[in-house]
């Protein structure tokens, strides 16, 4: 462990927890762009979660525990993957911790704190959401597996830096494994941020609702952790997808400071892109009906897996 | 990491897999226009990896097949089908029916068996494309299933002249490609097979007012 693999690291947290709420906001401002509304401030969602810490919290009555702490381990599991993903160096002392599979456990560990305490108050909409998040949690999480797993033929491990690190330092080539599993690691990501064509992240309108539907018994201090969660997904998420398809401008491990120095600027960048792309697919598609969505994710896994295979047939 | 490979052998590989997607996205298309799309999409895919193939490895007689290939099913047969399609004024049937996840399904499990059948081959071959025979094998396989899977006649057809499209590209992976007279002969059998399908439609429509197959396993009439 040394001073650089520390700094890097805690850097790499700082500039997640600060970035997620912004990624959120220019993700919103694109889409009212691109919908010609009048686009809604860059920093709205900083505000929401200012205000939302100052207010009183109010809990149901007859909550469990469960309830109560669910958005501390929801927004501490978002934190720990944040910490994991190498989005700025390679060189992460904590990346050690937890390599791919255990990142899709730590996915997999909020998703179901969410859904049991969205059961817990005993309300229809709860319920309703919970249900729905765990059938799309169950038919999303293989398709990101097998993503996880092609990257992982390719460099011949499951510890992400070392993924990114083979990625990022070979020759230029083009790989049809990693296209296909880009497609379908797009198709995973838009359905587990709760995006368009899966859920409709703005709406309050109750039948089509899935991550809205179990927050709604939140308040005050709880739903801004929950709303911070929600945006340090949809960040770690891009996150994956930059480290996997386009590593280039990550700092690699036993680089100098000027390296990790330029590694945010690219990361930013990137996200500025991939954020107006994520508005424009949230654009030009429509939401569609919940039982469609097996058949979507399920196109997802195909991808994931033909890509494995195709990894295995041409052998690059 | 393995040496990276020369840039036309990966191209072709990028097509092959390309190949493959379109062959999936055929399985569980289900609209009609659609599917002729997609189709004439797969053709093009397939006619540009023959013109790399013939390119890299110098071979002028594949330039005609992938002239070849391009006019004909990119061009022609797209054309007939799109004008059956309207004078038939089915553009906006619906295949229902298919249950699109179990579909995939078994269409891994063909590309599974597929790629094993076709790994020992492909380490016997000596060409560039030896790795896309598998591929190739698959996309057969996938047209097969379509054939199997659909009930109307229109997308049976499809699936027909997308399973030539796969055997075409095996043979252009496994030998590069079937001396000229095979080829222009398939060509030939495809295109007169596509008319001879055609007038087949007015004449199973006329008789049972529809295109449903299942019409045609009943033996006796008011049964």
């Amino acid at each position: 462990m040394t001073l650089a693999g520390i700094t890097s690291q805690l850097l790499q947290l700082a500039i997640a927890l600060a970035l997620a709420p912004l990624l959120v906001g220019w993700v919103n401002q694109c889409r009212a762009w691109l919908q010609n509304k009048s686009a809604p401030s860059l920093l709205l969602p900083y505000r929401t979660i200012r205000k939302l810490f100052t207010k009183d919290a109010v809990v149901a009555e007859g909550a469990s525990p469960i309830f109560r702490v669910t958005p501390y381990i929801v927004f501490a599991a978002m934190c720990c993957a944040a910490a994991i993903v190498p989005s700025l160096a390679t060189d992460l002392p904590f990346a050690r911790a937890a390599d791919a599979i255990a990142l899709v456990g730590l996915f997999a560990l909020a998703r179901v704190f969410m859904a049991l305490a969205a059961m817990d108050i005993g309300t229809a909409f709860g319920s309703l959401g919970a249900r729905r998040e765990m059938f799309v949690g169950f038919l999303a999480e293989p398709a990101l597996l097998m993503v996880l797993f092609t990257a992982s033929l390719i460099s011949g491990s499951t510890s992400l830096p070392s993924i990114v690190d083979t990625l990022a330092h070979r020759e230029i080539a083009i790989y049809p494994s990693l296209a296909l599993a880009g497609v379908a690691f797009t198709m995973v990501s838009l359905a587990e941020n709760a995006r368009i064509p899966v859920d409709n992240p703005s709406t309050h309108l109750e039948l089509t609702m899935i991550h809205e539907a179990m927050v709604l018994e939140y308040s005050a201090r709880h739903l801004a952790l929950i709303e911070w969660a929600a945006a340090l997904k949809l960040l770690n998420y891009s996150c994956i997808g930059i480290a996997l398809f386009f590593p280039f401008g990550i700092a690699a491990a036993g680089g100098d400071w000027l390296e990790l120095l330029g590694a945010a600027p690219a990361l930013i960048a990137k996200l500025a892109v991939g954020g107006f792309l994520l508005a424009i697919i949230e654009t030009v598609s429509a939401k569609m009906r919940i039982f469609r969505a097996p058949e979507f994710l399920g196109t997802a896994f195909l991808l994931a897996v033909l890509a494995m295979l195709v990894n295995q047939m041409l052998g690059s | 990491m393995t040496s990276v490979l020369p840039l036309n052998a990966q191209l072709i590989n990028l097509l092959a897999a390309i190949l493959l997607l379109l062959a999936f996205a055929m399985l569980t298309q289900r609209r009609v226009i659609s599917l002729v799309n997609l189709f004439a999409a797969q053709g093009l895919a397939l006619a540009i990896s023959t013109a790399i193939v013939a390119f890299g490895t110098r071979q002028p007689h594949l330039y005609a097949s992938a002239g070849l290939t391009l006019l004909l099913k990119v061009a022609l047969l797209p054309w007939l089908l799109h004008r059956l399609i309207r004078k038939l004024d089915v553009k906006w049937d619906v295949e229902g029916l298919i249950n699109v996840p179990t579909t995939m399904l078994i269409g891994i499990v063909l590309v599974v068996f597929s790629f094993n059948l076709a790994y020992p081959i492909s380490q016997l071959a000596s060409t560039v494309t030896r790795a896309t025979l598998g591929i190739a094998m698959a996309s057969v396989m996938l047209s097969f299933l379509m054939m199997i899977t659909r009930r109307k006649a229109l997308p049976q057809v499809i699936g027909f002249l997308a399973m030539e499209n796969g055997l075409f590209f095996a043979a252009t992976s496994a030998t590069y490609g079937m001396p000229m007279v095979v080829e222009l002969g398939i060509a030939l059998d495809v295109l007169v097979g596509m008319l001879i399908l055609g007038v087949f439609f007015f004449q199973i429509r006329e008789q049972f007012d529809s295109l449903d197959l299942k019409h045609l396993e009943k033996l006796k009439e008011g049964e």
